[in-house]
């Protein structure tokens, strides 16, 4: 597969996960707002704006503020709105490998967008419009694509973005006033409360609620999970069979070196300071991804033994 | 021939016909027998029907990103909802007309990047080819492994006031356009599925297929199974949506000149498992950008050393470097000499009447008259510099004669033929509008394989006689008609079947079997609510 494609495909993965998580944090953080009277808003706003990377921010905090650089302007990296129409620009430069339907789905997203139907929702419509687009390109990507390397890199894009937001989401929480409102909430933002409820049987402590969305094993939205399945990719990708020490992929590393933190230490040390735990999760992510475009998107020739290929 | 009933539809139609111009619905009032069943159709559905299938007609062409770049912005490409129909006999003509004429091109440059005789023989000056900017002497001597350079031409085709086809140019280096071909016949068949089921259209959908055939012949000697890559110049080029399709229904790479690297006379793209051999290049871009060591230093969009591996034979280049000189508007008027001198066979298509300007006796005749003709410059393409006499001012005439007199090799000069047209939706309902067609040929060095359809560009404002898109042009789904002598499909199936086969019915699943369960457990809770004292504690759903 020619490089160029793979990098569209990961990011393609990569930038769908994030409106979706974007959409799923705000969704929190907005409800928060309006559910919870002791909270100051400039406060909790600024602190969003941080956890979500938004560095130059100026001007006065707000949930109109949040909205616009987080959700809606297209001139703000940081927005829904800006992802999903980086994800359509990615599919584009891919287009002869996206089957038609993946790319109509993509393509009619990014429409919507330009077409200002976007601009009219609320919201909660419009957060719940982000999810539903990027489920139904999530959906169609697993019933048309060939599990072939293109599979691979999508997966590993969304997977290793869904670990840095999963952190971002839990920073969030950890640093809000009103826990007692903010870790169930956060659940649900992940869509993760059913499965939470009948996983620890009702009993909804904060402790738990952090442990599930990091380390559990089986919910594909916690951390440890996500961290695992970019593994897995990794592993398909580079097809070493049978190597009896180590790893030689740097971001493989990486990542597995990220995922023992997590899950080899006791969770109290791992909660101790929750936020500072996510930002080196955070960095881990990024990482791996300069080691992943090192090794398989640069248009340097990679240097490795290709024993009798040409 | 019937009289056509008069209806919204159709309204003032006739009113906008002249007796110049060919109608291909019409002659005069009646509507011709080929067109009878798609009038009948349009005449039949109100107008907001028909408005709101041209609607979902441009809105599934946006879904689908099916556009066209203008200055880096993606447009849609606009389809008009009403078909043009080719009869059989009609196509015949045109189907030997453009295998004659690509074949006599192609011995035009084997020709000139060879032996030369044509010139020795007196047919075509050799200053004609020498003086163009085409002619590239570094591919002189490189022979095609099969012998192809043109492998994908297209043929642009005019009908004269008689309704005769006419060549009005040919395209040798990178004709575009096809994939409209293909994605306006699937819209179609969408939009009007009764009138398509009326009519036996011959399909287009093989076009892929016939491509890939040929780039495959076209491999180095000795590669039995190549690889071949579709190279774009990148997602900004206008045509970049054709390049995409074209690669994908392949089911081939689409490279940028980037992904490609030359190393020891071989082209190899950069692939997540590092290098890996190139053996063909269906490339879309022009000659200029295809190698900074040949041509323009400063393109990034090729690939240095792409010529000296095609030299060194072991990477073919689809269609071949050098090919402008093919098709340049003043070698155009020899095309006909040229069939003759190579085929010995008569032009089955005609050109349109054309004055060299470069010509003294020609030059001076058409200095005199310039206000009613056609002057177009001799490289020019998508109707850049066309100057049309009638319409022009005396402002626009005196540049040009400047122009003329500057550099005579430039320009030639045609008279103004009015293009023959074909109903088109427009606001006030359907009218005229001028038409042209660009068939596709597909060489794969055995036979000239010309797709049965083609490319109609339609001019959308009232009278205008450019079709070109970057001009307001519109295109419409062109149906040839299947010879009734002949099956549609004459492809055997490769699967076979025997007989008529029964599916099974699906797996029915608890959630079918109703009955009795329900009706229990809604007894239970009505007992529950109305006998409060003989309440159950079992829980009715057990």
């Amino acid at each position: 597969m020619l490089s160029r494609i793979a990098e569209s495909l990961f990011w393609i993965g990569r930038y769908v996960e994030r409106a979706d998580d974007t959409s799923r944090i705000l969704d929190v953080q907005t409800q928060l707002l309006v559910e919870d009277p002791g909270i100051d808003e400039a406060v909790s706003c600024r602190q969003l704006l941080s956890v979500m990377g938004v560095e130059d921010f100026e001007g006065t905090a707000n949930r109109r503020a949040i909205m616009r650089v987080l959700a809606t302007d297209p001139d703000s990296p940081t927005s829904m709105v800006a992802s999903l129409e980086a994800a359509r620009e990615s599919a584009r430069r891919a287009r002869e490998t996206l089957s038609t339907d993946m790319w109509e789905a993509i393509n009619t997203t990014w429409r919507a967008i330009g077409s200002g139907r976007v601009r009219t929702m609320r919201p909660p419509a419009l957060f719940a419009w982000v999810r539903e687009r990027s489920s139904v390109i999530a959906g169609i990507a697993d019933s048309t694509m060939s599990r072939d390397e293109g599979w691979q890199f999508l997966i590993l894009g969304r997977s290793i973005e869904r670990v840095d937001m999963t952190a971002r989401l839990l920073s969030t929480a950890a640093l809000s006033d009103g826990p007692k409102v903010a870790w169930p909430t956060t659940l649900r933002a992940a869509g993760a409360y059913e499965a939470f409820l009948r996983t620890y049987r009702g009993l909804e402590a904060d402790r738990d609620a952090a442990e599930f969305l990091l380390l559990d094993r089986l919910f594909p939205r916690s951390v440890v999970y996500a961290l695992t399945r970019a593994e897995r990719s990794l592993e398909n990708l580079a097809s070493n069979g049978g190597r009896r020490a180590g790893f030689d992929d740097e971001s493989l590393r990486l990542l597995g070196r990220a995922r023992a933190e997590l899950e080899y230490r006791p969770l109290a040390d791992v909660v101790f300071d929750l936020p500072v735990e996510m930002e080196r999760l955070q960095r881990s992510c990024s990482n791996a991804t300069d080691a992943i475009t090192h090794r398989y998107f640069s248009t340097e020739t990679p240097m490795s033994w290709l024993g009798g290929a040409h | 021939m019937s009289q056509a009933p008069r209806d919204d539809l159709f309204g003032s139609y006739s009113d906008q016909l002249d007796s110049r111009t060919f109608d291909e619905m019409f002659a005069a009032d009646d509507v011709r027998d080929n067109y009878a069943a798609v009038h009948t159709a349009f005449s039949e559905m109100d107008a907001l029907d028909v408005q709101a299938r041209a609607d979902s007609l441009a809105s599934s062409y946006l879904d689908q990103g099916v556009t066209f770049g203008v200055e880096g912005e993606e447009r849609p490409f606009p389809l008009d909802i009403v078909p043009r129909l080719i009869e059989a006999d009609a196509w015949r003509t045109v189907d030997v007309g453009v295998r004659q004429r690509v074949n006599a091109l192609e011995a035009f440059l084997d020709d000139v990047y060879g032996a030369g005789e044509v010139f020795n023989d007196g047919v075509v000056p050799r200053q004609v080819v020498t003086s163009s900017e085409h002619f590239h002497r570094v591919v002189a001597g490189i022979t095609p492994p099969n012998g192809v350079r043109i492998h994908v031409s297209g043929i642009d085709l005019i009908r004269d006031g008689d309704g005769e086809f006419r060549v009005l140019e040919d395209n040798a280096r990178v004709p575009s356009g096809v994939s409209y071909v293909m994605t306006n016949r699937r819209a179609m068949s969408a939009a009007l599925p009764e009138v398509f089921a009326d009519h036996r259209i011959r399909p287009v959908s093989s076009y892929s297929r016939q491509l890939l055939g040929a780039l495959r012949a076209a491999a180095p000697a000795g590669v039995t199974d190549p690889t071949v890559v579709v190279l774009t110049p990148g997602v900004y080029n206008s045509a970049y949506f054709e390049h995409a399709l074209l690669a994908r229904t392949m089911g081939i790479e689409l490279v940028e000149g980037r992904d490609l690297v030359c190393r020891g006379g071989r082209v190899h793209m950069r692939t997540t498992r590092g290098l890996e051999p190139v053996h063909v290049i269906y490339r879309r871009l022009d000659d200029e950008f295809l190698d900074p060591v040949h041509f323009r230093a400063d393109s990034m969009l090729g690939i240095p050393g792409l010529i000296n591996a095609a030299r060194a034979g072991n990477v073919s280049i689809a269609n071949a470097v050098g090919n402008g000189v093919a098709d340049d508007k003043l070698l155009y008027t020899y095309v006909p000499d040229l069939i003759r001198y190579y085929l010995h066979e008569e032009p089955v298509l005609k050109n349109v009447d054309t004055w060299r300007m470069a010509e003294k006796d020609a030059r001076e005749e058409v200095l005199d008259r310039l206000d009613e003709l056609v002057l177009k410059p001799v490289d020019g393409s998508g109707g850049k510099g066309i100057v049309i006499g009638p319409a022009a001012t005396q402002g626009e005439l005196d540049t040009l004669r400047a122009a003329i007199l500057r550099d005579p090799r430039a320009w030639i000069a045609q008279p103004v033929i009015s293009l023959s047209t074909v109903p088109t939706l427009v606001e006030d309902g359907i009218r005229p509008r001028h038409v042209d067609l660009r068939p596709f040929a597909v060489n794969d060095g055995e036979r000239v394989w010309v797709l049965p359809g083609g490319l109609t560009r339609v001019a959308l404002p009232e009278g205008e006689l450019i079709v070109n898109s970057s001009r307001g042009g519109g295109s419409k789904d062109t149906w040839v008609m299947a010879d009734p002598a002949e099956p549609v499909a004459p492809e055997a199936p490769e699967l076979g079947h025997h007989g008529v086969v029964e599916g099974l019915p699906p797996d029915h699943g608890p959630a079918h079997d109703t009955v009795e369960e329900p009706v229990e457990q809604q007894q239970q809770q009505q007992q529950a609510t109305d006998d409060p004292e003989h309440a159950t504690e079992e829980d009715p759903t057990c």
